[in-house]
């Protein structure tokens, strides 16, 4: 009995160094989204184009949507673009745009230079829309599943890691 | 200059308010404020968004100022952001069952030490008592034997 209770200090040590190890990597001061599995949240918007129609809620209906909130004065949204445009591609699922802060000139300005790969595109001037949807800040990206819940909330540009990882797994199951 | 160098010294208070976002109402802007200091900026994460001058802590500012115009409560209010932005926007975190091991677990700790000293004073104890049981040496009646015996010994062989 003695003998456990001495060997107590190092079974907590190498529980602290597990749970401390799994973390490493991961970075804290991202939030998890509070809608994931839950439906997505109401909102209507203004289209930012003539050429393309605004995104709301009701339109996330009859299959997997993937939802791209962005805007031309950030930077990692240019560094992630070729990436949501071969989403926008390869997936076969619409990819709305969520134009966040922003002007419409430079919004799209933006998308002429570097290509427009979205279905819809709301635009959402105020960032009101975007705290409804618990976003803040850009690039954020949301998979949304067959039943209008939120299935995935990436905060941060989409690497290639993520896309293989973790958004084309997701989209083609939820495919099924 | 010494006034100067005495103002120095002292801390500003620093808010991030700015004019034109303040309430006409002096007691709905005094709870906006109250609102806003307990809201984290998630941009900055340590501020709250009182102090913050990102963006974001300026909308939130704004929301909180527009949602105690169309009259919710205090609570509704930090309600509202929370189901957006999940608890870790509150600058003081709820008491619930995920966050037990937060708010208790230094106590418990605490009370492991405790009980640790009290073991560890009760050896003591024991100790001292088997001390002055053999006439402070510390050795049984036995081992007070064996000792004579041996230092006997040892004057014989000098």
């Amino acid at each position: 009995m003695r003998r456990l209770l001495f060997l107590l200090p190092v079974f907590v040590f190498a529980a602290l160094v597990a749970y401390f190890g799994s973390q490493l990597g991961e970075d804290p001061s991202l939030l998890p989204s509070t809608f994931i599995d839950k439906p997505f949240p109401e909102i209507t918007t203004a289209p930012l184009k003539e050429a393309k129609p605004g995104l709301a809620t009701s339109d996330l209906v009859g299959g997997v949507h993937v939802v791209n909130v962005w805007a031309s004065w950030c930077i990692p949204c240019r560094a992630e673009h070729p990436l949501i445009n071969r989403l926008a591609e390869e997936a076969g699922v619409p990819v709305h745009g969520l134009n966040y802060k922003d002007t419409r000139e430079a919004a799209i300005a933006w998308l002429d230079e570097l290509g427009d790969p979205y279905t819809r595109i709301g635009f959402d001037a105020t960032g009101r829309v975007g705290i409804d949807l618990g976003v803040y800040g850009v690039p954020e990206t949301y998979i949304i599943g067959p039943d209008g819940h939120i299935r995935f909330k990436r905060v941060g540009p989409i690497t290639p890691q993520i896309m293989q990882e973790d958004i084309m797994p997701l989209i083609k199951g939820l495919q099924k | 200059m010494l006034a100067g160098a005495l103002f120095l010294t002292v801390s500003v208070p620093v808010i991030a308010v700015q004019p034109d976002e303040k309430l006409a109402d002096p007691e709905m802007e005094a709870r906006a404020r109250v609102i806003s200091k307990d809201l984290r900026c998630l941009v900055c994460q340590n501020q709250s968004i009182d102090d913050s001058d990102a963006e974001l802590a300026k909308d939130l500012r704004l929301l909180v100022r527009e949602r105690l115009v169309e009259g919710d409560s205090n609570e509704e209010v930090f309600d509202f952001v929370v189901a957006r932005y999940g608890d870790y926007v509150l600058l003081k975190p709820p008491i619930k069952s995920s966050t037990y091991v937060l708010w208790f677990f230094p106590f418990v700790l605490l009370a492991i030490a405790g009980i640790g000293v009290v073991f560890w004073l009760r050896g003591k104890a024991r100790a001292q008592s088997a001390m002055a049981g053999s006439g402070g040496s510390g050795l049984s009646a036995d081992e007070e034997a064996r000792l004579s015996a041996l230092l006997r010994d040892d004057k014989r062989s000098e």
